[in-house]
């Protein structure tokens, strides 16, 4: 299992975009297949934007399909950023 | 080009003020003022500030009539002035700006972003709840123009807090590319105007046609922030080009359903203003109606959940017996 803390990369705010893609790019994708599980540790992160949670998970599912959130985990999400995660799921797995 | 300043600007009745600029000579900039009281949303006041900078980048000249309203100074602490290396010729006591306003900046980076954001906070003197609304819309416009507008100036921001009303008033502006042309890279819009009903569509972005976006990109940035406005019954414009779209104030009386057709929504749109090289976008978020970020997050959700199930509909066949 691989966790990855959120709130030390970001603040309690994420907002930026270009942290999100540096996670995806080197601390989720490389592993996603060698890991069992990946923990997205929100811990202490207050908020986040749509655009962040776009950046760090959209390609991923969009990479591996909608099975990867089976093992792409979200651990202390605040509600609002449980919902926005929730959001970009949802448009990630609207049909073509 | 000339810009006059008139006594009262918000966004409701904004339409005069931008059909008066005269963009015509690009070698000068001429501001003018009512000569008794101005008070003005701070979009204005990011309009007239990305034009002053476009204008010093530019190595032309700027002339600002020397104002004569009593609300003068406001323009001086707002930094106005300063912003455009103008000499105001007043002498004022700087007052600590808490809890009132956030002065006029320019963002150029997502690490000025950053800083500007986590800096705004404690000048606003706001709980949690409050201040998470106005992070979050700041942020997306801001990083928008970081991103596609390739302004040379960057992002000009200003927001203003109206105790009374207890709303704040937020604006942004560049002098980029503007929405036609950078929606234009997925797209094709044949005016201004299309091209901002395309920006304000859920799923459209200028970088790609596929759905969900880029892994950076997924068209949804402006559509949470009209959302935002629509679910609390706020205003909010989007100017680009020739063209402008105002999402109006909701009846109090009617439910609120987010749309995906801006134009379904309670809203003015026309194509007849002076051309903004670039984008504005104003927004006013009351504070009172905000307590709930929570209910626009469940809306936006709600309205993506109905979007698939209705494309699922669209997509299955029934067997034809013959």
């Amino acid at each position: 299992m691989r966790e990855i803390l959120i709130y030390e990369r970001t603040g309690n705010f994420a907002g930026n975009k270009d942290i999100a893609r540096d996670i995806r790019l080197n601390e989720i994708l490389p592993y996603i297949e060698k890991e069992d599980i990946i923990v997205l540790n929100f811990n202490r992160v207050e908020s986040a934007t749509q655009s962040f949670i776009h950046a760090l998970i959209s390609d991923v599912i969009r990479t591996y399909g909608a099975t990867v959130l089976e093992k792409l985990l979200f651990k202390d999400c605040d509600s609002k950023i449980q919902k926005v995660i929730s959001i970009v799921s949802e448009y990630m797995q609207e049909p073509s | 080009m000339k810009i006059f300043l008139p006594n009262s600007v918000w966004i409701g009745n904004i339409d005069p003020f931008l059909e008066a600029m005269d963009m015509s000579n690009q070698n000068s900039l001429m501001i003018s003022s009512h000569k008794k009281w101005v008070s003005v949303h701070p979009v204005v006041l990011t309009m007239v500030a990305a034009l002053g900078l476009k204008m010093l980048q530019n190595q032309k000249k700027i002339f600002f009539e020397k104002m004569q309203a009593t609300s003068k100074h406001y323009f001086e602490r707002i930094g106005l002035f300063k912003l455009l290396k103008l000499d105001s010729e007043m002498q004022i006591k700087e007052h600590e700006s808490s809890g009132r306003f956030i002065p006029i900046q320019v963002i150029k980076t997502p690490e000025q972003l950053d800083t500007f954001v986590s800096d705004m906070i404690p000048l606003l003197h706001m709980e949690k709840e409050k201040v998470e609304p106005i992070k979050y819309v700041i942020t997306e416009l801001v990083r928008n123009v970081l991103e596609h507008a390739r302004s040379e100036i960057g992002a000009v921001v200003c927001a203003q807090f109206y105790p009374k009303s207890n709303t704040i008033r937020i604006g942004v502006s560049d002098v980029g590319i503007g929405i036609k042309e950078s929606i234009s890279q997925s797209y094709t819009p044949k005016s201004d105007a299309a091209a901002i009903i395309l920006a304000l569509t859920p799923g459209i972005t200028g970088t790609t046609r596929k759905i969900g976006g880029t892994s950076e990109n997924a068209g949804a940035g402006l559509f949470f922030i009209k959302s935002l406005a629509k679910v609390n019954r706020d205003f909010f414009m989007l100017y680009s080009g020739n063209a402008m779209y105002k999402l109006l104030r909701e009846p109090k009386d009617k439910k609120i359903k987010l749309l995906e057709d801006p134009l379904k929504d309670h809203c003015s749109f026309e194509e007849k203003y002076p051309h903004w090289q670039g984008t504005v976008v104003g927004i006013d978020l009351c504070l009172t109606e905000h307590a709930d970020f929570d209910e626009l997050l469940d809306s936006i959700d709600k309205f993506y959940r109905q979007k698939r199930k209705e494309k699922i509909k669209s997509l299955f066949k029934k067997p034809r017996f013959i």
